[in-house]
Formats: structure tokens, C-alpha cells, sequence
């Protein structure tokens, strides 16, 4: 478990069911990468707009401003409101907007944070707005801190892992926080290639008293019979 | 009960909860798609407060980082499916403009003649000096500026009517431009209030500076019936933007009893939707500015009297409807 003092950007929110859960909080390089895609994206469509009505005389240049002034204020709340929460650019980085509460973003929430960007971007690209980012522990704007919004990571869905099979010891007497340190090596590892397992597993050479590959499969051994896996 | 074992007794109900949750999750909040089977609406709250419990046990238990980060990631998609707030409907924008809006101005009634003071007050000034001294304009304006303005309401100009289609283009000119500048004094608000007052204090000044010129260059004609027909709507729209900026700044520089951070929220709730009426008017002021006051077919005295019924259902509106309403 880490410990509340820790610098993480992990924020916990409590439920009406008194539990709580985690969300991670993202940061200003990965929403300002969101933010270049979803102006890229706005450009092209207006560009595309444009020429398509560049045929119509006067009064297409009309409907196009009004497009102009629509893709300006509301592009970003109504992807947030009806796509999920996530503008494509943020869908694209693995982001979402939330309620600081956890719950998906309504109108009211959307249209405060996206009208407030006008502030946020102030004096020069988005100035103020980093200033905010860096000066409360969830990264928000001033337009979040209006609407009481954040931006986190959506992360894909996690799966199951599994131990991969094999004999199960029991380990010497160990504290809880130490056999969970065990069996999260031993999760991680199918994901780690093999040298790096074993550069991990040095780190516990005092305790298994093996070197290398040997001192993995220790472990492992370990991680079976704390999970269970050995009945 | 060992990490492992409590895996497999619940294996197969989690994943028929994420398979559950992936249902909810492409439905679509704008297209009714019909759907294979029903929505697992009625037996997500029970199969949710089911899981909640797991991972509580799981966490108390110390199960390893990987599963309590599955569950909690499973407990934390079924919680933004339950609690997501309604979702707008198209009779609650007609209740609101019809009740709510006219509502909260009047409980904001206090900051709004603050804001219509910050606005008029300049307007007016502005207006007489340049008139006593048309060449003041010239501290606002740019030369060139200047005479564009004169050449806009040159009485020969009453003659050239615009083709529809130039019409158009104004009218995405003026919603674009007009409605962009009440959310930039919004917007502005929040910082401390000095750019809503900011902006206020420019448009009063502009606006006056304009009047006072043409009027006493004699232009008063094709000016004033130009402006007459949207002038309630227009002036009254961006002193609504003031009075939202205002809330905003207010809350930040004097929260009161509230933490500066829930006062803002606060005051940003209440302000997006003063904003929203004042789309709402500054939307109408651009469709009367683009198809009405431009026609130069229609007579001054009717130009007056639309302007001047326009002020008067305005008043009306702001200072009594939704007022039997509890």
C-alpha cells in the first residue's frame, strides 16, 4: 500500500457504497498533445467546410462562421457530454473528462470548463491554465476548478493474470506487506523480459540466497504458495 | 481464504460484469439503436454492490496490486454507468428560458446594476464627449476604422440594399463575433473579475464612441435605425456577460462562508447558465441586426417603435416571468 504522503497523482474518491476508488489524474504534456490533435482536427474540418462552401457565394461564408464560432466553444463539450467524455484527441491519448466526483460529465460541468479555456489560455497558450495545472494536485485549469472537473487516464481494461505453473514452497515467515511485494513480482514478471526479472530478483539475494534465473523461480515458487496456487 | 481461491469462486461473475458493463458503455446517449437483447439495467445495482464488497475484501486481505486494480477498474466503470446525471432534454431548455433564466437574473439583480453602470455609465460619457469633440474617437479608433464607419452609414447607402446572401454572411459575422465576446467576458471573470469589468468598460466606450461620432456628424438617421431594432437584446446580452464574469470573480476574491474552490463552483453554475440566456438573446439580437435592421425598405417610424417594443418586452420579460413560478 503506498502511504497518503507519497507524490502521486492517484486520487481516491468514495463511493455511496463505502468504497473507495482510484483514478489517475492526467498531466499537461499528455493534454496538450490531446489538445494539438483536436486542433488538427478542427482545422481540417473547417478547411474541408470551407472549400465545399466556397461555391456558395456570400452566404456560405456565413454558415461557415457560425461553423467557425460552433467548432470554437462547443466542439470540446459536445464530445464530452455524448462521446464518453473524451474529445477524439483525448480519446486518442487514453484520456477522459469526469466529474471530480468520478461520475461522467454533464452539459452544466462541460460548458463551464470549455467556455472557461478562453481564461485558461491567457495571456499566451494557455498560460494561466499551466499556472493553475501546477499549483493544485489534480493538474486543473481554471476552467476544472470552475466546473469541478478532471481530466484522467481511461485505461484499457485490465486482465486477469495469471502465475505461470509450476512447484509451490512455502516461504519463511514473511509480513503481509512483504508477501504482496512477492506476489506482485511475480505477476509483473510475465511481463518483464527474462533479464530484467532477474535483475529485480537480485535485489532479494539476502533473502533467497540465489543469483540469476534461480533466485526468479524461487520466487515464483514463493508466489504460488502465497496465492494458492499449489492446491 | 487465499488470493487464488477467491479468484476462481468469482471468476466467471466478473467477467459477466464486464461483459455487462461493455453493453452499457456502446450504448449510445444519441441514437436508441434497438438491441439484441435487453440492457442490463435492473441488475446492475445488486451485481455492483456485490462487487464493491469483493474488492473491499480484496483489499483488506492485501490481495496482490493486479487483482485489486481489476476490480477497482470493474467497481469504477459500474459506478459512472449508475450515477451519470439526466441527460438534457429539449423541454427543460424551453422551462429554463421561460423561468429559470429571467429567475436568476433577477436574484442577481444586485450585480447587474453594478454591470449595467460599469457599461452605461461610459457608454454615456463616451457618447457626449465625442459628440462635443468628434475627434476624441480617434483615442479608440484607427483612421481608416473611422472612415468605414462614415462610408457604413452614408445616407446613400439607405439606397444600395444588401443581397440576401450578404445577409447571411453578417448574420454568422455577428453570432460569431457578438457571442464570442460574452463568453470572453465570462471567461474573464474568473481572473479576479478584471477582465469581465475590462470588457464592459471597452464595449461601453466603443459603442459610445461610435454614437457620439456618427451623431454629431449628422449620420444620425440610417445610424439610429440601423441599431434601434436589436439594440434591447444586444445591450442587455452583454451586460448579462458581465454580471456571469462578475459572479465568477466575486466568488474568487470573497467566498464568503464557502472555500474559495466550492464558491467558484458555485458561482460557475450559476453564471454558465446566465450565459446560456444570454446566447439566447445575443442570438436573437444577431438574427434582427443581419435580416431587420439592415433593411433599408423599412421605414424609420416602424424601425422606432419595433426598438422601441423590443426594450419593452425585454424589461418584461427579465422583470416578470417565471415570478408565480415557486
Amino acid at each position: 500500500m503506498p502511504e497518503p504522503a507519497l507524490l502521486d497523482t492517484v486520487r481516491q474518491i468514495e463511493t455511496p457504497e463505502g468504497i473507495t476508488l482510484s483514478l489517475r489524474a492526467a498531466g499537461p504534456v499528455a493534454r496538450a498533445l490531446a489538445w494539438s490533435i483536436d486542433l488538427l482536427i478542427q482545422c481540417m474540418a473547417l478547411l474541408a467546410l470551407l472549400i465545399a462552401l466556397a461555391t456558395l457565394s456570400q452566404g456560405g461564408f456565413g454558415v461557415w462562421l457560425i461553423a467557425l464560432f460552433l467548432t470554437e466553444w462547443l466542439y470540446p463539450a459536445l464530445f464530452e457530454v455524448y462521446a464518453g467524455g473524451a474529445t477524439p484527441g483525448k480519446k486518442a491519448l487514453g484520456l477522459m473528462v469526469v466529474h471530480a466526483n468520478g461520475t461522467p460529465v454533464g452539459w452544466s460541468a462541460a460548458l463551464i470548463r470549455n467556455l472557461l479555456r478562453a481564461a485558461d489560455f491567457l495571456p499566451v497558450l494557455y498560460g494561466f491554465g499551466m499556472v493553475a495545472m501546477f499549483s493544485n494536485r489534480d493538474f486543473q485549469r481554471l476552467g476544472d476548478l470552475a466546473a469541478g472537473t478532471l481530466v484522467i487516464y481511461r485505461d484499457p481494461p485490465i486482465l486477469a493474470l495469471t502465475l505461470l505453473p509450476g512447484p509451490a514452497l512455502p516461504p519463511p515467515s514473511l509480513s503481509l506487506a512483504e508477501q504482496q511485494l512477492i506476489i506482485d513480482f511475480v505477476e509483473r514478471s510475465t511481463i518483464l523480459n527474462p533479464a530484467r526479472q532477474a535483475e529485480l530478483a537480485e535485489l532479494l539475494t539476502g533473502f533467497t540466497r540465489l543469483t540469476g534465473m534461480a533466485g526468479v523461480e524461487r520466487l515464483q515458487a514463493y508466489a504460488r504458495w502465497l496465492a494458492g496456487d499449489h492446491s | 481464504m487465499k488470493q487464488r481461491q477467491f479468484e476462481r469462486r468469482h471468476s466467471a461473475e466478473w467477467q459477466a460484469f464486464a461483459a455487462r458493463l461493455e453493453r452499457l458503455e456502446r450504448r449510445s446517449p444519441l441514437k436508441n439503436l434497438p438491441q439484441p437483447a435487453p440492457l442490463p439495467v435492473l441488475e446492475l445495482p445488486a451485481a455492483y454492490r456485490q462487487l464493491c464488497q469483493q474488492l473491499a475484501i480484496a483489499r483488506s486481505r492485501c490481495y496482490s496490486n493486479a487483482l485489486n486494480a481489476r476490480l477497482n477498474q470493474l467497481a469504477l466503470r459500474a459506478y459512472q454507468q449508475l450515477y451519470r446525471g439526466p441527460q438534457g432534454r429539449w423541454q427543460a431548455m424551453l422551462q429554463f428560458l421561460s423561468t429559470d433564466f429571467p429567475q436568476r437574473v433577477r436574484a442577481n439583480a444586485g450585480l447587474f446594476w453594478l454591470c449595467a453602470a460599469l457599461f452605461y455609465l461610459p457608454l454615456l460619457g463616451m457618447g457626449l464627449a465625442v459628440y462635443q469633440a468628434p475627434e476624441l474617437i480617434y483615442s479608440l479608433l484607427a483612421p481608416e476604422r473611422v472612415t468605414d464607419l462614415e462610408a457604413m452609414y452614408a445616407p446613400g447607402q439607405a439606397a444600395v440594399d444588401r443581397a440576401a446572401s450578404s445577409d447571411l454572411a453578417m448574420f454568422g459575422y455577428y453570432i460569431r463575433n457578438n457571442i464570442g465576446l460574452g463568453f470572453r467576458t465570462f471567461a474573464g471573470g474568473i481572473l479576479l473579475g478584471i477582465g469581465a469589468v475590462f470588457m464592459l468598460l471597452l464595449n461601453g466606450l466603443f459603442i459610445g464612441a461610435v454614437s457620439g461620432y456618427l451623431t454629431a456628424k449628422g449620420l444620425t438617421e440610417t445610424f439610429y435605425t440601423f441599431v434601434a431594432g436589436h439594440g434591447a437584446f444586444e445591450l442587455t446580452g452583454i451586460v448579462l456577460a458581465g454580471v456571469a464574469g462578475l459572479k465568477l470573480g466575486w466568488a474568487v476574491v470573497a467566498p464568503g462562508r464557502w472555500s474559495r474552490s466550492a464558491a467558484l463552483r458555485q458561482a460557475a453554475s450559476d453564471g454558465v447558465r446566465l450565459i446560456l440566456g444570454m446566447t439566447a438573446l445575443l442570438t436573437l439580437a444577431a438574427f434582427i441586426e443581419a435580416f431587420w435592421s439592415s433593411n433599408h425598405a423599412i421605414p424609420a417610424e416602424i424601425k422606432y417603435t419595433v426598438g422601441g417594443i423590443g426594450w419593452l418586452l425585454i424589461i418584461l420579460y427579465l422583470s416578470r416571468a417565471g415570478r408565480d413560478v415557486a
